[in-house]
């Protein structure tokens, strides 16, 4: 099976880690090394290493590359600083996300500036298609599918800034949350970021494939004083469901528009002048926001230990409402915790409601999301 | 109970019988394999006393963070006794799987299945699909 799957450059890395390796999106992926739960807890007490490589990495080169992605984004690109990077959405015309993205501006070494596009592993082909077919006529971008070709590492948890200020000849401590910056690592060209999605403060790094290796271990050679460990796939999702952050596939798909999932935040109907921008997506996205959304995403707090998982029926008086998206025990709160949406416009947190758990009617509580949220 | 002398399912669970007044008994439980495979354990759903049990179908589930995973029985018959301390102690089953990890005993009502591995075949499956 493991020979079709693609593989990270880190792939043998993980297996001498005693990685259980998963198929994910296509990739061969540790989706955890000892315990999801000690990895869980590791990244909120002190600090983890994420295999990330497998999002996708597409670069834009050419004075089209921010028009091009303005069109394409939920939020406005060409007012993005140098450094800058932001969450946003990918819809089609129907307003339907098709993906949610980070898009970085930067400049590398020589001076030339660039956009780049953090992607979903599962939605890759899909993005690069969607992008290749919006292509405007003049020959203004050039876009490239960097993925394969570079790693991208993930150093997440309090004590992220600590293990790799000693691999920088700069002050990490200075790039804001969201901040970007192309340096190197012992003379290896690197995109540092502060970005993550585990809800701890933390970085990612991306680097050439073939030296990501060599990075690793230095980053795992600085973090020893930390108690640095890695962390799989299984971590991340936990981690990123206390934090509340929706995962394509299960709070996010083409069906649902931004608003119905909480993300109004990351659409931008103006930019910073205030004038309508015209992307894709933003007449219906407009239309829903004028009518008002008929689906909401909620959170939700369970007793006991048993988790409400990806498409259990959420119960409001005796009827079916709506669907759980995503649900586990959370290690940090110890309860159960899920996400899901109900057919309705508002939901109040505190309604009482009920999940279907394989049979069993068990009480669930709507409350406020994030489920968890850094002190 | 030492894991070389028991009896598994393909589906992981363990069984070896006893004589108790003069009845044979069943006793039940899963694997250290399975419990190093489940990992981070959070809730056991066990039978109650007087339910009746089928070789090959459900009679509990076992839940860790990241997944549901049915437990399956390797024998038929009524289940005469449960390890109640097990659900609020789950470590037991990482400590213990084959003693003190324990599900159900089962009073029999026919022979064992003869679909069950002996413990070179199990461990073969074992290292076959790890």
């Amino acid at each position: 099976m493991d020979h079709k799957l693609l593989q990270t450059s880190l792939y043998q890395w993980h297996v001498d880690q005693g990685a259980r390796m998963v198929d994910f999106a296509n990739w061969s992926m540790p989706v955890q090394y000892q315990s999801i739960v000690q990895e869980h807890q590791a990244t909120r007490s002190c600090v983890t290493m994420f295999d990330v490589s497998h999002m996708g990495r597409i670069r834009f080169d050419g004075p089209g590359g921010g028009k091009l992605l303005d069109r394409l984004l939920t939020r406005s690109v060409l007012d993005m600083q140098l450094g800058q990077v932001r969450y946003s959405l990918i819809c089609n015309h129907e307003g339907g996300i098709l993906d949610d993205v980070l898009v970085y501006h930067l400049e590398s070494p020589t001076g030339v500036r660039y956009f780049l596009l953090v992607v979903n592993a599962s939605n890759r082909q899909k993005i690069v298609e969607w992008i290749a077919a919006q292509w405007p006529d003049e020959s203004v971008v050039e876009m490239q599918d960097r993925t394969v070709d570079t790693a991208m590492l993930a150093v997440q948890g309090p004590a992220a800034l600590e293990t790799l200020q000693p691999l920088f000849d700069f002050d990490i401590s200075a790039m804001k949350y969201f901040r970007a910056k192309v340096t190197h690592q012992m003379k290896k060209p690197c995109i540092l970021s502060r970005t993550g999605y585990t809800g701890e403060d933390g970085f990612e790094l991306i680097l050439k494939a073939d030296q990501a290796l060599q990075v690793t271990q230095n980053i795992f050679a600085a973090g020893r004083a930390h108690d640095i460990s890695p962390a799989g796939l299984g971590a991340r999702d936990t981690l990123r469901m206390e934090s509340a952050m929706p995962l394509y596939g299960h709070e996010l798909n083409e069906q649902l528009n931004p608003l119905e999932a909480g993300l109004g935040f990351a659409v931008s109907f103006q930019n910073q002048a205030g004038n309508d921008r015209d992307f894709i997506g933003c007449h219906a996205i407009g239309q829903t926001k004028t009518d008002g959304v008929k689906r909401t995403r909620i959170g939700l707090q369970l007793e006991g230990k048993r988790a409400a998982r990806e498409g259990y029926a959420i119960y409001g008086d005796g009827q079916i409402i709506g669907e759980v998206t995503s649900g586990s025990f959370s290690p940090t709160l110890q309860y159960p915790i899920a996400m899901g949406y109900v057919n309705q416009s508002d939901m109040p947190l505190g309604s009482a409601l009920e999940i279907d758990i394989r049979g069993k009617m068990l009480p669930a509580i709507t409350c406020q999301l994030p489920f968890y949220k850094r002190t | 109970m030492n894991a070389e002398e028991l009896l598994y399912c393909p589906t992981h669970e363990w069984v070896c019988t006893t004589e108790e007044n003069g009845e044979t008994l069943a006793i039940v439980g899963i694997s250290a394999f399975a419990v190093e495979q489940l990992t981070d354990l959070v809730y056991m759903e066990l039978p109650s006393v007087g339910n009746q049990v089928t070789a090959g179908q459900e009679f509990g589930e076992v839940e860790s963070v990241k997944a549901v995973s049915p437990l399956y029985s390797p024998v038929s018959g009524e289940v005469i006794a449960v390890n109640d301390e097990l659900a609020d102690q789950l470590e037991t089953l990482n400590d213990d799987p084959y003693t003190a990890g324990w599900i159900m005993k089962v009073k029999l009502s026919g022979a064992l299945p003869e679909t069950l591995l002996d413990f070179a075949a199990y461990q073969k499956q074992c290292a076959e699909s790890s």
